[in-house]
C-alpha cells in the first residue's frame, strides 16, 4: 500500500479506491442496460430493438474491490493482461471511459477502432495488453512480457488477471512454472468468483486451488477477501513489493459475480438464497461504509453521481460516434501480403 | 527469375547445410538486432539438429543464455511467452523442434499471435518467427511427421514460408526476422543435413516463388523437401523428353500467383506436388486458382488421408518420391 498510514493518509487512499469502483460499477451498469434485447439467449426472447452493445458481454459487476485494489498499486508503465470480465482492470489501469464505452458499441473511436469489442479491450498507452476470449490465454502472454521487462532490466511489472476457471487449464501451471524458473516480476491475481461460466468451480477444481498449487511450484502467495478493497489493496502492495524485486506471486481475492456469465443470462442455475447472501455483501456498500464511519459519506455519494454523469457522457459520445468505414476490416492484418484477401 | 545478389561486390559463398544457414542467419540477425531472441527446448546447447550451433559452437556461447533461451517443455507458454515479449517490444524466435508438438501451443499462435495486431486495433504487433518443422521424419511414425502448412495458410494474419534449401533457408530467415509480423517458418525434418553454397548477401523476399528448373511442356509447382523429389523427377523425365518447369513456390502466404500464372499460361499445364495429405492440402488453393485465371487443365498430386505409419511399407505409402510425380505426369501426358 503506497503511501503513509496515519488517518488522513487512509481516507485520500480509500476515497481513490472508491472513486475506481464507483466508475466501474457505473460502466458496468450502463453497459448491461446497453446490452439487452438484441439477441434471443439463455431463454430470454429479443426485444425487436438492437442492442447496442452486441454480442458477449462478460460483467465484472461485484467484483470490482479487486481491480480496484490490485491496480491502485501498478504504475501507469507496469503492464496488464486480463480476461474476458475486463472492463473493470481496464478502466482501473487507466483507460479512457469514453474510448472503451466507443469500442463495446463498436464504434471506430473506440480504444481498438471497434475491432475487438468487450472481449478484447485493450488500451496499450496505459500498459492494457488486452482482455481476452480464452480462458487462461493472459496467463503465458503475460509471463513473455514480464520476460521481456526483466531482459530490459527495468523495475516495471506485469499483473496477469485470471479467474477461478483458468487454474484448471494447463497455462496456468506452464506460465507459474516458467515465471519462478526466470524469476519474473509477475503478479498473478486469480479472481475467484466461484463460478466457472455456470458451473461451480468448487465442483470441478481437486485439491486447494490457485493457492495450493502455486504454492507448490515455489511462488509466495496470499489470500484476501475479494470484497475488501482496502484489503485487497494492502495485499496487493505487499506482494508488488516483492515482485519489482524480482520475484512472482500470486493473488488469490474471493468475490462474487453479481450478473450471469453474460450480461443477458439471467443465472438462474444459482441458488437464489447464495446470490441474496452475496448482493449483501456489496463491495461498493462495504467501502462507502468506511467512508461514511471517515466522516466522507457525502464524498462517496458525489462520487457515484460523478460516475454516473461520466458514464452518461461516455455513452452519449459512443452513440453518436460512427461505425469504422468497411475498408478498416483490412488494415493492421498483415504488412507481408497486404491487398491480397483471397 | 530467382534469388538475385543485391551487390555481387559483396556477395561471399560458402557451402552450409540447411541448418548452418539457419543459424548464420538467426546469428547475423541478432548481431544487428538486439530486440531478436529465440527461445524453446534444448536451445542452450544448440538446438538438437543444429540449427542453433555456428562454427561449432552453440549460439548461445556467442548471444548469452537471456538470448538464446533454454526453457521447459511448455509448448504452450513457449509461444505465448513470445507474444508477450512481442507484445513488449521484442522480436523472439520461436522453435518448436518439429510441427508436430507445436500443436500444443496451438491457442497462443491461431487465437493470440494471427490475431492480436487486428484486434487490438494495431495497438500492438507480434513480430514472431515460429520455427515448426514440418514433414515425415524417416521411421518416426505418425506424431513426428506431418506436413500441416494448409492449415496455416488458411489463418488471416500469419505469414507462412517454406524454406527448400540453404540459400533459402539463410535468405528467408533473414527475411522473416525482419518482417514485422508473425510468420511460421516450416522447416523440413529431413532437410537439416543437407548442404548448398549460400552466398549471405542475397536477400530472398518474402511471397516470391523461384524457378527452379526452366521448361516448356508442363509447370510443376512445389515446395519444401518436395523440390529435391519434383528436380528429380524433371531429371527422369526429360531423358523422355519431357521438358518440365519446377517452381519451388518457397512462401505459401503470400503466395506467387504472378510467377505461377506466368509459367502455366507459357506451359498450359500445372501439376502441384506436395508432402502433405492431399485432400484439403495448399495445392488445391494453386491448382483452383490457376484453373480459374487460366482455364488450363490441372492436377495435385500429395499424400493419401493416412496417417503417416512407422514400418517401411507403410511410411512408404504416404511418401510422395520422383517416381511417384514421373509416373504422374507421364500418365497425364499419355
Amino acid at each position: 500500500m503506497a503511501g503513509g498510514t496515519g488517518p488522513a493518509d487512509r481516507a485520500t487512499r480509500l476515497r481513490g479506491l472508491f472513486r475506481t469502483m464507483a466508475r466501474i460499477r457505473a460502466f458496468e451498469d450502463a453497459a448491461e442496460v446497453a446490452s439487452q434485447g438484441g439477441v434471443s439467449a439463455w431463454g430470454l426472447q429479443a426485444s425487436g430493438t438492437p442492442a447496442r452493445v452486441r454480442g458477449p458481454l462478460h460483467l465484472s459487476t461485484g467484483q470490482e474491490a479487486v481491480a480496484a485494489g490490485v491496480c491502485a498499486n501498478l504504475r501507469r508503465d507496469d503492464l496488464l493482461t486480463s480476461t474476458h470480465r475486463g472492463h473493470g482492470h481496464t478502466l482501473a489501469k487507466g483507460a479512457d471511459m469514453t474510448a472503451m464505452m466507443c469500442e463495446l458499441f463498436g464504434r471506430a473511436s473506440g480504444t481498438n477502432g471497434g475491432k475487438g469489442g468487450s472481449m478484447h479491450i485493450a488500451d496499450f498507452s496505459v500498459g492494457m495488453l488486452g482482455a481476452n476470449g480464452v480462458v487462461a490465454a493472459g496467463i503465458p502472454i503475460a509471463t513473455g512480457a514480464a520476460h521481456a521487462l526483466k531482459l530490459a532490466g527495468t523495475d516495471r511489472i506485469v499483473c496477469c488477471f485470471f479467474g477461478d476457471g483458468a487454474i484448471n487449464r494447463g497455462p496456468f501451471l506452464e506460465g507459474l512454472n516458467w515465471a519462478q524458473v526466470y524469476h519474473l516480476p509477475v503478479l498473478f491475481v486469480c479472481e475467484d468468483n466461484r463460478i466457472a461460466a455456470t458451473t461451480p468451480t468448487g465442483t470441478m477444481t481437486a485439491g486447494g486451488g490457485a493457492i495450493a498449487r502455486a504454492a507448490a511450484m515455489g511462488l509466495t502467495t496470499a489470500s484476501v477477501d475479494g470484497n475488501d478493497v482496502e484489503a485487497v489493496d494492502d495485499a496487493a502492495g505487499r506482494l508488488i513489493d516483492r515482485v519489482r524485486a524480482g520475484q512472482p506471486a500470486l493473488l488469490h481475492a474471493v468475490t462474487y459475480r453479481f450478473k450471469g456469465h453474460v450480461s443477458v443470462d439471467p443465472g438462474r442455475y444459482r441458488d437464489p438464497a447464495e446470490v441474496e447472501r452475496a448482493l449483501l455483501d456489496d463491495p461498493l456498500e462495504r467501502a462507502r461504509e468506511r467512508l461514511a464511519a471517515l466522516g466522507l459519506g457525502e464524498d462517496a455519494r458525489a462520487m457515484r453521481d460523478a460516475a454516473r454523469t461520466e458514464v452518461d457522457s461516455a455513452l452519449a459520445a459512443a452513440e453518436a460516434a460512427p461505425f469504422p468505414d468497411p475498408s478498416m476490416a483490412y488494415t493492421d492484418v498483415l504488412d507481408c501480403g497486404a491487398g491480397r484477401w483471397t | 527469375m530467382g534469388a538475385q545478389p543485391l551487390s555481387a561486390a559483396g556477395s561471399v559463398s560458402v557451402t552450409l547445410t540447411y541448418a548452418q544457414a539457419a543459424a548464420s542467419a538467426l546469428a547475423a540477425a541478432m548481431q544487428s538486432d538486439p530486440r531478436i531472441v529465440a527461445l524453446g527446448e534444448d536451445l542452450g546447447r544448440g538446438g538438437v539438429f543444429g540449427q542453433y550451433t555456428l562454427d561449432g559452437q552453440p549460439l548461445a556461447a556467442r548471444f548469452g543464455p537471456d538470448r538464446i533461451i533454454d526453457t521447459p517443455i511448455s509448448e504452450a507458454n513457449i509461444m505465448g511467452a513470445a507474444v508477450g515479449m512481442a507484445l513488449a517490444g521484442l522480436k523472439p524466435v520461436v522453435e518448436m523442434r518439429v510441427i508436430d508438438f507445436a500443436l500444443c501451443g496451438m491457442d497462443e499462435l491461431v487465437n493470440q499471435a494471427a490475431k492480436n495486431r487486428y484486434m487490438f486495433g494495431g495497438q500492438g504487433r507480434v513480430p514472431l518467427v515460429a520455427r515448426m518443422p514440418i514433414g515425415i521424419w524417416t521411421a518416426s511414425a505418425a506424431q513426428h511427421s506431418q506436413s500441416l502448412e494448409a492449415w496455416f495458410a488458411h489463418l488471416p494474419g500469419l505469414v507462412v514460408t517454406c524454406p527448400a534449401t540453404p540459400q533459402d533457408n539463410h535468405g528467408l530467415l533473414t527475411s522473416a526476422l525482419a518482417c514485422g509480423d508473425p510468420v511460421v517458418y516450416l522447416e523440413h525434418k529431413e532437410l537439416w543435413s543437407t548442404s548448398g553454397t549460400v552466398d549471405r548477401s542475397v536477400i530472398v523476399p518474402l511471397g516470391r516463388a523461384r524457378i527452379a528448373r526452366p521448361g516448356r511442356t508442363l509447370t510443376l509447382v512445389t515446395w519444401s523437401r518436395m523440390l529435391l523429389e519434383a528436380l528429380a523427377a524433371a531429371d527422369e523425365l526429360a531423358r523422355d523428353g519431357i521438358d518440365v518447369e519446377v517452381i519451388d513456390l518457397r512462401t505459401l502466404w503470400p503466395w506467387d500467383r504472378d510467377t505461377v500464372l506466368e509459367s502455366v499460361g507459357r506451359t498450359g499445364r500445372l501439376l502441384v506436388a506436395h508432402e502433405a495429405v492431399q485432400v484439403a492440402g495448399f495445392g488445391a488453393e494453386i491448382a483452383a486458382t490457376v484453373a480459374e485465371e487460366l482455364g488450363c487443365p490441372v492436377k495435385r498430386l500429395g499424400a493419401p488421408r493416412i496417417p503417416v505409419g512407422y514400418a517401411p511399407t507403410l511410411e512408404a505409402e504416404a511418401r510422395i518420391g520422383a517416381g511417384k510425380i514421373a509416373g504422374a505426369v507421364r500418365g497425364w501426358l499419355a
